[in-house]
């Protein structure tokens, strides 16, 4: 094929347009990222909330959107958590018709290695209790680990592969489609998606919200929903509360274009790495977050260079790979290792945060209770037992186990 | 990668270091009478300033002793150095006085696990 360079192809058409903000909706969301994009889309569609507004401080999906490594999984341990993730996964497998965008969800698999008696154990345990809620996981030795995933080294290296956890429904998907799937659908639905404007403040009537000070001037708002991830503390405490989240750095890369060679998705929280291969062909490796708190988006060098050393001992073939590049984002994390959806002390307030390093997986589910709550000023089923409350009350839900980083 | 002048030993890669989180946050003088509300203030809240940020660290692969930091947690520059038990630098002392731990009203007559130094040199 050759082409005329002085007649260039037309650009593509914009997939939203990029309105002036009205002086109030009846629902303002802050955070354009994928928890923001996908709650308006569920305001629309499954409520025919429509007179919403999604405020983004940079370019839609920019933030941690555009940053995580795009694994897609329900196996966590306890009900509340089994709930909505799997809630989650459900939609993900009709997201592409229900936006009718391709958003390249590949269920893939995904296999949790166990590297010790101990891990075996808490997988076994994890892996039983997945099935009596209804997700798909079973235990896989080694043997079962090297047939799913041939370039895996399970015996020469200093903590033994033993066997694994393997959710065949998990997988990936391509995170800046998902978010340009939901912006396409909800601003045909009549969201305005509102970008290049930060929150700088809250409008209250008392102890209610009635609007938000922004960069590009005071909007109204009826509800406001924050979607902000590692920026909620900054934000809350313009609103005037607190939140339980401690904003740490994490890291992801990736590697140059390689045939397919990895055909699942494998994670290590022993020694540390979780690896999948892009449609195009990059190894992307996640890393652990950095263990200070921090802001600056970026990482410490030495968290990267652990990470590549678990990833070559666990892929040999790896080790002559080349990074391509490097990136870190900011992630929400709480002390129980889950999220915190519901009602804040401000009224009409409402957050959606604390989904530290796995919040890319929920973005369906998460929409969705959100949206509810949105609509309703109550939680939606899935997001009752994840309230704010539920520090005072000691109903935590402990998911340190089945997160994806420690933290 | 930070470079962490540990007050002991001298400037030091972070990797020798294990982050304490949030420093002068106190435990209650009197736990039994504090509330709910109160008791999840202090085991769960934290603060998480974008800057300025009083953070205790342990220098493990050193002496081993604990100390407490001033970090920028947008730039990561260390601005403060100093010992368990002492305060921040003037500029800073608001951070001493965490609005994330124990009520402020039993703040004041709260043990502050760092007033005395264990670690101090014999």
């Amino acid at each position: 094929m050759s082409y005329d360079p002085r007649n260039l192809p037309e650009h593509p058409d914009f997939l939203w347009a990029n309105p002036e903000p009205k002086s109030s909706y009846d629902v303002v969301i802050v955070g354009g990222g994928g928890h923001g994009l996908a709650t308006a889309y569920y305001l629309a569609a499954h409520h025919g909330i429509t007179n919403v507004a999604v405020l983004e401080r940079g370019w839609l999906g920019g933030g941690n959107m555009a940053r995580n490594t795009t694994i897609i999984r329900s196996n966590y341990l306890w009900d509340e958590s089994a709930a909505i993730y799997e809630a989650s996964l459900r939609l993900w497998e009709t997201i592409e018709d229900d936006l009718g965008y391709n958003v390249f969800f590949s269920q893939r698999g995904v296999l949790n290695l166990a590297h010790t008696l101990q891990d075996v154990r808490e997988s076994v345990r994890r892996v039983e209790a997945n099935r009596l809620n209804g997700v798909d996981a079973e235990f896989v030795d080694a043997d079962g680990v090297r047939e799913l995933c041939p370039i895996i080294n399970t015996d020469n290296l200093r903590y033994p592969v033993l066997g694994a956890t393997y959710q065949p429904r998990a997988g990936i998907a391509k995170h800046d489609w998902v978010a340009w799937g939901y912006a396409r659908r909800a601003a045909e639905l009549g969201v305005d998606l509102i970008q290049n404007c930060e929150v700088t403040g809250f409008v209250k009537d008392g102890n209610r919200v009635v609007g938000v000070e922004t960069s590009r001037g005071r909007i109204g708002a009826g509800r406001v929903g924050l979607a902000v991830a590692g920026s909620t503390s900054t934000l809350a405490d313009l609103a005037g509360f607190d939140v339980p989240i401690q904003s740490h750095p994490l890291q992801a890369l990736v590697s140059e274009l390689f045939e397919p060679v990895h055909p699942t998705v494998v994670m290590s929280n022993h020694i540390h790495v979780y690896v999948s291969q892009a449609h195009k062909g990059e190894l992307v490796m996640g890393a652990g977050v950095d263990q200070y708190t921090g802001y600056g988006q970026r990482g410490s060098f030495h968290v990267i260079e652990e990470q590549m050393a678990a990833a070559v001992e666990l892929f040999p073939i790896f080790a002559r790979a080349h990074v391509l590049r490097t990136w870190g984002g900011i992630v929400d994390v709480t002390m129980d290792a889950s999220p915190i959806m519901g009602r804040t002390p401000v009224e009409d307030l409402f957050v959606n945060t604390g989904w530290g390093t796995g919040g890319f997986k929920a973005v369906p589910g998460a929409g969705l209770a959100y949206a509810h709550t949105l609509a309703t000023g109550q939680p939606h089923p899935l997001n009752a037992p994840f309230s704010l409350e539920r520090f005072e009350t000691g109903a935590l839900i402990d998911e340190h186990g089945a997160a994806a980083v420690a933290h | 990668m930070l470079i962490i002048d540990c007050p002991h030993c001298g400037p030091r890669h972070e990797q020798e270091f294990h982050y304490g989180k949030q420093a002068h946050v106190a435990y209650p003088q009197d736990p039994s009478a504090l509330t709910d509300a109160e008791w999840a203030r202090y085991l769960f809240y934290r603060d998480n300033p974008r800057g300025p940020h009083a953070e205790r660290w342990v220098h493990t692969a050193g002496c081993r002793r604990w100390f407490n930091v001033v970090r920028d947690t947008l730039t990561y520059e260390i601005k403060a150095v100093y010992r368990a038990g002492e305060q921040p630098p003037q500029e800073y002392a608001a951070l001493a006085r965490p609005r994330g731990g124990v009520p402020a009203a039993t703040t004041d007559q709260a043990v502050d696990p760092g007033t005395a130094d264990t670690t101090k040199e014999a």
